[in-house]
Order: C-alpha cells, then structure tokens, then sequence
C-alpha cells in the first residue's frame, strides 16, 4: 500500500519537533453489504474507505490527524499535523530505519468474499428469509443483512517495526418478529466469522435464520421475567459477555492506570471463584475477534487474565506497557484509521469446568435460565454492570419450564465473579459482538461452559 | 476573519454526479466534508490532541424500483466515476419496490438556521487546550473526594451537499464545540462515577461552572449508594433520562416501523396512547434544539411535527419512502449517517411540552418514591417492538417528600406502553441537552424495581 521508504521519511518528519515516537497506521477497507426486509432485497452496497492514522507521542501527550489521502504529500501534511499537536519544545532530526515483520496468519481465508459474485450474497437472504418465515405461521416479519469486508493494513513506528495484515470478516444477522394474542416478540441470531465465504459451505444460514425465529416464536408464550434477586443459570457460549463486562473492561490498562477499575492493584489477589480462568485470545482461529497483529503491530496472544480465581494481569496497549515498561499484550486495537489505538479485549472466554450442564440445572430449585444475551455494559469504576437476557427460561424444581419475556439483569462485577458456584464441561464461544468503548467499536468475541451464579437481580415486572 | 461557505463545491460536485444519470434513472449524490479537533487533558497536561479530517461521497440508483448504493471515503474524481458505475450494478440485485424513489421537493419552505459560527472557527488551539484544562481545574475544585477521569474539548466543522435527478439542490455547513468531563468520587474503598458537559456553538457558550459542579455533583451524590428493596415505586426521572426515554419511544412512532410491522403504535392514530399531559413534537426547526437543522438528510425541508398531542397520537414521522407508502405527506425526518449510509426515517430534535413545577416541587408531593439519575443498559434492556423494558438505574430515594439515600445496582421495569399512560407529571424544567431530544422531569407511576 505504501513503500518503507515512504513510510520513513513520514515518520521521520512526526519525529521533528522532538517526539520520541511516530507511527503510522494505514488501511483500505473495502465491503459489501446487503439488506433484506419485509420480504424484499432492498438493496446491496458497496463501499471503500481508506486512509492512515498519523500518532506521534512526546513524553505525556499523544498528538493525532489522519488523512484520506495516501500519496506522500498527504501523509507528510498529517505527520507535519500530528507532530504540532504533540509537540513538546526540543526538535531534532531522527533517522528511521524499518524492518518489515514476517507476515503471519492467524484465520486463514479460503474464499475472498470479494471473489463471490454478488448474486450468491444475495441468494442467502432469500434462504434466510425463506427458512425463518418457514419456522412457524406467527412470524410476521424477517430483516437480514449480510456483510463481508476486507482490510488491507499497514503500521510503521519510529521503533523500526512496519507490520502488514490483511483480515477478512464475513457477517450475516438475522431478526424476526412474531405476531401473537398477547403482542409482538422479537427474536435475533448472528453469525460472524475472520473467515471468507467458506463460512457458508461450514453453516447453514438456514439453521441462524430458524434460530432467530425460533426465539421470537418462544416468547410469544412468555411470562413476565422475575423481579430481584435469583440463582441465574447462563447457557454454553450464550454469557461471554458477563465476563466482558463483569470483568473484561476493568482489567484493561488503560482504565486501571486511571484508578478507574475496581480491579486496580488486585493482581495476585483472589477476585472470582475459583473455578475461574479468563482468558483474553487474539489468536482463536476464525472468531470473530481474532487478529494476527493488533493495530499496533503487535502480534496477537494468548492472555490468561484470572488463573483459578486470581487475578494475574491485565491487557496492555503500547502507551501503557511503556509507561510501566513491561511488553505489550496484543490488545491495542481501533476502529479505523481514524481512530487512536486503546487496550480492547480480542476473545474473551472463560475455560471449561468438570461438570455436566444437566446436573446444574437439576441441582438448581428454582431460578432463571437464560439461553441467549443481548449486549451489556458495565461502569468499571463501580463495577456495576448489566446485560440484557433476549431467551430465558423460568427453571422451577430443577427443570426449565416456561419461557420470559426480555429484561435486564444486573450485577456488581467482583461480587458475580465471586458468586460463580458451578462450571460445566460443554464450552461454546457466543454471538459475534461489537463493544464498544470511547464511541470506538471493534469486532470480539466471547464464550464461556454452562454456568451458575448464586444470585443475581433479575430485572423483570414480576414479584 | 471568516472562510466562505465552501459547500456550494460539494453541491458541484452532488451535481456532476447527477447529470451522469442515464434515462429512466433516479440517481442522488451526497457529498460531505469535515474537520473535527479534540483535545483531552488529563492531571494538568494534554493527553491527547486529535485533528481529523474526512470527507466522502454515498450514491443512490434506482430504475425500475430497484435500488442500489455505493459510497467512498474520498472525492477523488477517478473513485467517485467508479463509485456510481458500482451504485448502478449494484441496483441489477434489489428487487423492484413500488414505493421506491427519491425525495421530490415538496413546496415546503425551509425555515433557516444558523448552524454556523465564523468566532468557533477562528479560536486558536491554545484556547481550546486551556478551556479542557480549565474545566479539570474547576471540576477538582469543586470536591476534594473527585478526581478527574478526562476532561475533554471537541468541535467539528461539517459541510455536506445533496442533489437528485428530481429536482433536490442543497447544500450547507454547521459546526458547534463541546466540553465534557468525567469524575471519580472515592469514599473509602468506594467509587463512584459521573460526568458533565457544555456544548455551543463557539466557545464563550460553554458554561464550565455548570458542567464543572454537575460532574462532581453526580458522582458525590451516590457515594454510600446500597441496593434497594424490590418493590413497585413511583420514579421521577432527572432531565438527563427522560431525554433518553423520549430516544426511544421516538423509535416506535416512525412510519417505517408502521409499514413493515414493527411498530407497537400501528392503527393507533387518533387514539389515546399516553396520560393526556403528554404533548411530544419533533421540531428540528427550533434553533434552541442541539439537533437543530434546516434541511433533512434527503434533502427536505426540515419541520415542526406534533406526534402526539394532549396523548394523542397523531402522525409518525416518515422517509419519503415510508411516506409514499402509507399515503401520507413527508414529514422531513429522513435521517442519514454519514455519506456511507441510506436515509430511514427517525425523529431529528424531539420536545417535550413542558409542564410547570420545578422538580424539588414535583419531589415534595411524592411519599414513596425515586429519582432516577443515571440509567445503564437501555441498548440491551429494551425491546421497542415488544415494549419491554427494563434498566439498570441509579438515583436517590423520595421519603416524605424529600430526597434521600442513594442507591445504585437496581433495575426499573415496566412496558413502553404503560410507562406512557402511567406518566403522572411533566415538570417545567426543561433542558436543551446534546442530543435529538429534550429534557424534563417526568414522574411516571406504578413502575418495578428490582433489587435486593
């Protein structure tokens, strides 16, 4: 996308009023995406952004301007930009010299959706569309949307490194509404994968689009969701998010650097269960948060965050390991090349337990059984945190019994870890996801076995 | 000094794009630009300082009721020849639609605004560095258990052009800056959270003092919050979540929704729908709004419409396209985000009529009750086609009449349908908060709490 010695001569002219670090992050992403609602392709586009970030730090402060202009001009006029912003007095001239990383391949791709014509895109909508208003006469309503991208990226820093990567995601959700006596319910799945269009020889699309109608369809009998406080028992790959927000979000460094983590100078300290271990993965093949090198250029790990209930690190960006001069983790990520980098989780997931799932439900008298999640989030400085519960069940004398409507469920962060009392042995990563943080999103994924926690307040209508 | 209006450029440019229609093609182009600065400053030093830019084109075909979009990050003629041919073959793969086509103008006149403020643009960085720092200065003298998460300045300067094969030539610029701050309170082992925030249109309208003492205020207040007893209550929601409420009913009372069945107001105009002391308007045309605008993102007049009046219901806003298809007039809520999006209709600066009593007067009359500061969870927790909703809350308890303990990790549940027929007074507080819809304290009877 952009020569080394083009590379250089930019990052040499952030470095010139004196900064101690330059880097420049490029990217050409170019998408496809398709809508279907109402029973109908309503349209298909397609669309191509690129441009490069210019970040330039000297000593506490970050400077930043992008541009969406490539050629060397372009990229010299946001360096000159940049470096102003982080200037720090001094100035000098500094040489850099780049060594171009090996490049390395975490998901690799069979088929660049970009190679599929776009009749074959819109075909599955049709399927989808076809299978979820199959699943029952009440479904009076299906939208669909297919996306695939692919992002070409370089990252260059005055440190010598020029990483590139190239990542493909192929996405496709589906939503359903149901029309019953009582109302209308909503049901939602998603697929997503770093993962070409194979994605759609390994799934069926029928089988996201029955699931999604399937749920809509189930709480068209429901019943009002509990209120206060309950055991909850949370489904194999269906509650990653507990822990993204539970704990995820306040194990990142930046937030605890700031004393905005209730998990700040916990490390070594019990702070869940022990039958816990957290796990931050940027290298589990074809999730959905899956990266090779984080956009930092910095390859992907394997973090393990809490090892039987102790805390044993949190996840590292580049500013934050310098500070504290330690490595970095592989979590610094952004949305764009328009954004600053900042400590994201990748795949979050939570390791097996020993137990049957059965056996927790049936030890279970009575509670909630919750079966798929919404989003969440979380306020790390009181680790207050909630999710929202989009399938869930009543579980009365050990057995799942009806169904509920939707609600929130709330929790405090430390106390729900704390609270986890059985783990099962039935692993299962969730849903794609996007969180969110700073007004900048990016693709993770989650995942977690069967699970218990003893009580938690379940934010329904009914006493 | 002041730069001209440069967005008479991108209308050439929309134009250009739409003279390359060929016949039986609608083809709309729409062209924006913009330039944003954010400064955030943390313990007396810039943090980090941000100086973007960006522009891009989103083009639209439609021949034959199919539709078909293409957009590009950049203006760059060469891209933009291939971003339309691709709109074009991108149309081959809609299915044809009899409602589909392009805002028409429609004779309404465009009631002008002024969006624009020549003393933003020539303010110089150093002044938008000392006001974030000002601002995290203020905010820690205000309270020696606060310190400051970030405190933060922005602006941005946006011009964006739209024209279409029927007859729609706009263009125009805004820009507007914003402070915020975010606050830790410690008591103990303790931490609470809170924020606050000032927004103008240049900055000598940015009131530090008072985003300064809400920020510490927020967080303060809740220091010592324990959970709350499950029970029915009436909550009194602060300004500031009642404009988050208004977000999301403004979400169901939208003719797109209506027209493909997932809207829970459906055959419901001319019915009472909320407790008569409801009057609900989206008026993007009343310059106080922070989402004030003159044009909407096809390119219509922008324009005052009462959606439910004394509770109630009287018309939903509309795309052109939903419009078209329910036989109704375009109420200019097509909404557009960015140049990589296609307009849907939405509500563009919703208000609340507001009613008289200040909130302390409101809290007086109440015996059992709570005011509800902050909410968490709305995205999750509330379902607009069902009606479910349930969220995460924060607030204070009302005992006899005045404010009490706080409390925190507890839900507040009810149906969006009940919430509006349970309201039970709409104060005369009104805020103009930084987002598409206004503030009041709203009481709002026999909702679930749910906590310990």
């Amino acid at each position: 996308m952009i020569d080394n010695d083009i590379l250089e001569r930019v990052l040499a002219e952030g470095l010139r009023t004196g900064a101690d670090f330059a880097e420049v992050f490029a990217s050409d992403w170019r998408g496809t995406g398709v809508g279907l609602d109402d029973g109908k392709i309503e349209q298909l586009s397609t669309g191509r952004n690129r441009g490069a970030g210019i970040r330039v730090i000297a000593g506490e402060t970050t400077g930043f301007a992008h541009t969406a202009d490539l050629s060397e001009a372009g990229l010299m006029a946001a360096a000159r930009v940049a470096a102003e912003a982080a200037r720090q007095g001094g100035g000098g001239i500094k040489v850099v010299a780049l060594t171009t990383q090996p490049s390395r391949i975490v998901s690799p791709i069979e088929i660049d959706p970009s190679t599929i014509g776009k009749a074959a895109k819109v075909d599955l909508l049709r399927r989808v569309d076809e299978a979820a208003r199959s699943a029952g006469g009440a479904i009076s309503q299906v939208s669909a949307g297919y996306s695939d991208g692919r992002t070409r990226i370089v990252i260059a820093n005055s440190d010598g490194l020029v990483a590139h990567d190239e990542r493909v995601r192929t996405l496709l959700r589906v939503s359903a509404v149901a029309n019953g006596d009582a109302g209308m319910q909503t049901g939602f799945d998603s697929l997503g994968h770093t993962m070409g269009f194979e994605l759609f020889d390994k799934v069926q699309v029928e089988d996201v689009a029955r699931a999604a109608a399937g749920r809509a369809l189930t709480k068209l009998k429901a019943r009002p969701a509990p209120s206060g406080s309950l055991p909850v028992v949370i489904k194999a790959g269906s509650g990653g998010v507990l822990f993204h927000e539970a704990c995820g979000h306040g194990l990142e460094a930046d937030l605890v650097a700031k004393g905005a983590s209730v998990y700040k100078g916990k490390v070594g300290e019990l702070v869940a269960s022990p039958l816990v271990t957290l796990v931050d993965d940027g290298t589990m093949t074809h999730e959905w948060g899956a990266i090779a090198i984080d956009d930092e250029g910095h390859p992907s790990q394997y973090n393990v965050l809490i090892e039987n209930g102790i805390l044993t690190d949190y996840m590292w960006d580049y500013l934050r390991a310098r500070k504290e001069g330690r490595p970095q983790s592989g979590n610094g990520r952004r949305q764009s090349y328009k954004d600053l980098p900042m400590v994201r989780m990748t795949n979050t997931y939570v390791l097996n337990g020993e137990e049957d799932p059965a056996d927790i439900i049936k030890d279970t008298p009575n509670g909630v059984y919750v079966a798929h999640l919404g989003g969440g989030s979380v306020n790390t400085a009181t680790g207050d945190f909630v999710f929202g519960m989009t399938e869930a069940y009543l579980i009365e004398n050990g057995e799942i019994t009806e169904p509920l409507r939707e609600g929130n469920l709330i929790g405090n962060g430390p106390q729900v870890l704390r609270d986890i009392d059985r783990l099962g042995n039935d692993f299962a990563m969730g849903n794609p996801g996007t969180c969110g943080k700073d007004g900048q999103g990016v693709p993770v994924g989650d995942g977690q076995p069967t699970l218990r926690v003893k009580a938690m307040t379940i934010g329904g209508t009914a006493s | 000094m002041s730069t001209p209006d440069r967005s008479a450029e991108l209308l050439v440019i929309a134009e250009r794009v739409v003279a390359m229609a060929k016949p039986g093609e609608q083809v709309e182009a729409y062209v924006s630009r913009g330039l944003s600065t954010e400064v955030r400053v943390y313990e007396g030093e810039v943090e980090h300082f941000v100086s973007a830019q960006s522009e891009g084109i989103g083009i639209r075909v439609i021949k034959d009721g199919r539709t078909g979009t293409s957009y590009c990050g950049t203006l760059d003629p060469s891209q933009i020849a291939e971003v339309l041919a691709e709109a074009r073959d991108n149309l081959g793969y809609g299915e044809p639609d009899e409602w589909s086509g392009l805002a028409e103008p429609d004779g309404v006149a465009v009631v002008p605004q002024s969006l624009w403020d020549d003393n933003l643009e020539n303010t110089p960085t150093t002044r938008k560095i000392e006001l974030a720092k000002l601002l995290e200065k203020l905010t820690l003298a205000g309270d020696s258990r606060v310190r400051v998460d970030d405190s933060n300045y922005s602006d941005a300067f946006g011009e964006a052009a739209v024209a279409t094969t029927t007859g729609i030539r706009v263009a125009g610029r805004e820009n507007g800056c914003y402070l915020s701050v975010g606050t830790l309170a410690d008591d103990g082992d303790e931490t609470q959270t809170g924020f606050g925030f000032a927004v103008g249109r240049n900055v000598d309208e940015l009131d530090l003092e008072r985003a300064a003492r809400e920020a510490v205020d927020r967080a303060t207040r809740l220091l010592g919050a324990t959970k709350p007893e499950s029970r029915r209550i009436t909550v009194v929601l602060d300004p500031f979540v009642t404009a988050q409420f208004l977000g999301i009913i403004g979400g169901t009372l939208n003719g797109e929704s209506v027209v493909k069945g997932r809207s829970l107001f459906a055959q419901r105009i001319g019915e009472a729908v909320a407790n008569p002391l409801l009057t609900l308007v989206d008026d993007p045309t009343n310059p106080l709004a922070y989402t004030a605008t003159d044009i909407d993102g096809e390119g219509l007049a922008a324009r005052r419409n009462v959606l439910i009046q004394d509770g109630v219901l009287q018309k939903f806003v509309q795309s052109t396209y939903s419009a078209r298809r329910m036989g109704v007039s375009p109420t200019g809520n097509g909404l557009r985000g960015g140049y990589g999006g296609s307009p849907s209709a939405g509500c563009l600066a919703l208000q609340i009529v507001p009613g008289l009593r200040a909130q302390a007067d409101i809290v007086a009359g109440i015996d059992d009750g709570i005011l509800i500061q902050q909410v968490q969870g709305l995205h999750s927790g509330v379902n607009a086609v069902s009606g479910d909703f349930s969220t995460g809350a924060a607030g204070l308890l009302i005992k006899n009449g005045t404010v009490g303990a706080p409390v925190r990790e507890f839900t507040i549940a009810s149906t969006l349908q009940k919430m509006l027929l349970n309201i039970a007074e709409v104060g005369g507080d009104l805020e103009w908060l930084p987002m598409s819809a206004t503030g009041v304290s709203l009481v709002i009877h026999d909702v679930t709490m749910s906590g310990a």
